[in-house]
């Protein structure tokens, strides 16, 4: 599903690489946490996985795919492939929360009739069942995240990339969100969350990634936040 | 494609940047309208070379008795035998020289005297003053030169004169007239295009957040695109329909007004402006379309 070959990354104008010979791989199904301090790699990592950024050396395979080698024009079809959730949930706050998820989908040519139909069953997917028309500032914000997650997942992407989904919300909120990336990956998508989240990760017991000054110190099945021995 | 969301976004993105899209049009329009009307005046002096060319001739005026003071003439009068050389020597010069008819000092008296009727000489010179001429139709206007090296200084002959000149000075002011008007819309089409480049680019970060939501789903670059390609052409569209009315404006008022009062220029009918009007919509679209690519490759990161 993902997998780094040997990756570096140096922004330009930087001495300290911000990712630093990582491999590693993600495999189908797995749900990963991301988890360092701020300034350690995680969203450098996030970014070359998204193809926001192309690796300095190494190869970043995604869904098969070395990004690297991926020509500019058929990086918007790879995106399609996978579903991004992000900290400050990126809603648009002058459509309802059905054109919201909609939007996804128009914008990639789907046709009205399929729109009409997947919109409302995925918003039941998430909880949201019956707030279609409900704008974004009206929700609380467990509720905003589960829109966007909502639009991340209505394509059924193969992977899920969660950027700290829970960073803005109350332990409570949290809970649910992540009982909901849970069911998510047990329809068989794969979940890579980068997280602060030190409960969460403790609770879930799933395999933690950890990274410090750009360098993978931890690759831990059934992990938790801090080192265990 | 979906057109009724397409259309709807550009619905939006007018509106948001209304002041914008207005100095767009308005300046889009001017420079297109200056670059019609530039065409235009082009076309109306093509039409009116073809038009006048044909009528013009030029003259071989013979030397008069009151000339023998001046060097061609020294001769004084041109003879008979002179005037005939000259006229078999057009004669040899076809194709070039089409016909040429005789005047004689008393038709062109005649002539003189029915253009000009209240002039102040016609009391005091009789048919005498006025030369006997061949008046030659060349088959090329333009090759004036070739008759004027010919019959220059031949005995009896006192000037070749080209009646094109005197059009000449019509036509020279005409095409400053068309100079300045496309040095205008050259720089009319610099402010149109930074006014777009600058529009594309508000427009581009005042919708950032759709634009990065997008980018995030797999929105191709096109749809990513292709709102503020078609924002900038629709502006551009209205810009050239305001340059058009504005052309068509200035045709009547060319017809109705201006045609009256200048009555020897047959100017250049609707059909002209109505040929020009298609060119205009289609420079003008193109040009803030492509302008738009532009800046939005610098602006929108895809």
């Amino acid at each position: 599903m993902i997998r780094f070959d040997n990756v570096s990354k140096t922004y330009p104008k930087q001495n300290r690489p911000a990712l630093d010979n990582v491999s590693l791989e993600i495999e189908k199904g797995e749900f990963v946490f991301l988890v360092g301090s701020s300034g350690s790699g995680k969203s450098t990592f996030l970014r070359l996985c998204l193809r926001e950024e192309r690796p300095t050396t190494g190869a970043v395979h995604v869904l098969g795919k070395d990004l690297g080698k991926l020509s500019n024009w058929k990086v918007p079809h790879m995106r399609r492939q996978l579903g991004t959730v992000f900290q400050d949930f990126r809603l648009l706050p002058n459509k309802t929360v059905g054109q919201n998820v909609a939007f996804a989908l128009e914008v990639i040519g789907k046709p009205k009739s399929a729109i009409n139909k997947v919109v409302p069953e995925v918003l039941d997917l998430v909880g949201l069942g019956g707030k279609e028309s409900r704008m974004p500032g009206e929700l609380s914000g467990g509720e905003q995240q589960r829109v966007a997650i909502a639009r991340a997942f209505v394509n059924r992407p193969m992977l899920l990339i969660a950027d700290e989904p829970t960073g803005n919300l109350d332990p409570q909120n949290s809970v649910g969100i992540m009982k909901l990336l849970d069911r998510i990956n047990r329809t068989g998508t794969t979940v890579l969350m980068a997280t602060h989240d030190q409960a969460i990760v403790d609770q879930m017991r799933k395999r933690v990634i950890e990274l410090d000054k750009g360098l993978l110190v931890r690759d831990q099945a059934r992990g938790v936040y801090g080192y265990q021995s | 494609m979906r057109a009724q969301f397409v259309l709807s976004e550009i619905g939006v993105g007018l509106r948001r940047n209304l002041t914008m899209t207005i100095a767009v049009v308005v300046s889009v329009a001017l420079s297109l309208a200056l670059a019609g009307a530039s065409l235009l005046v082009r076309d109306q002096v093509n039409s009116m070379k073809d038009y006048w060319y044909d009528k013009v001739e030029v003259s071989i005026y013979f030397c008069i008795k009151a000339d023998h003071n001046s060097p061609q003439c020294a001769s004084g009068e041109a003879t008979d035998q002179q005037v005939a050389d000259v006229k078999a020597a057009l004669d040899k010069m076809a194709p070039l020289v089409q016909s040429s008819t005789y005047e004689s000092s008393q038709e062109a008296y005649k002539h003189f005297k029915d253009s000009n009727p209240d002039n102040p000489l016609l009391a005091a010179v009789g048919p005498d003053a006025m030369p006997q001429s061949w008046r030659v139709k060349l088959s090329d206007p333009t090759k004036f030169d070739v008759i004027q090296s010919a019959f220059a200084g031949k005995p009896g002959v006192k000037s070749v004169d080209d009646q094109r000149k005197i059009l000449e000075n019509l036509f020279g002011l005409l095409r400053g007239l068309q100079t300045a008007a496309f040095v205008i819309m050259v720089l009319m089409l610099f402010v149109a295009l930074l006014l777009i480049v600058n529009t594309v680019r508000v427009s581009a970060f005042s919708r950032r957040r759709e634009t990065g939501i997008m980018r995030l789903v797999g929105a191709s670059n096109f749809y990513v695109q292709m709102p503020f390609i078609a924002e900038a052409a629709f502006a551009a569209l209205l810009g050239s329909a305001l340059a058009s009315g504005l052309l068509i404006g200035g045709h009547f008022f060319v017809q109705h007004w201006l045609a009256k009062k200048v009555q020897f220029i047959t100017f250049i009918g609707l059909s002209s402006v109505m040929a020009v009007i298609p060119l205009l919509v289609v420079v003008g679209m193109g040009m803030a379309a492509v302008a738009a690519f532009f800046t939005l490759r610098k602006y929108l990161k895809v």
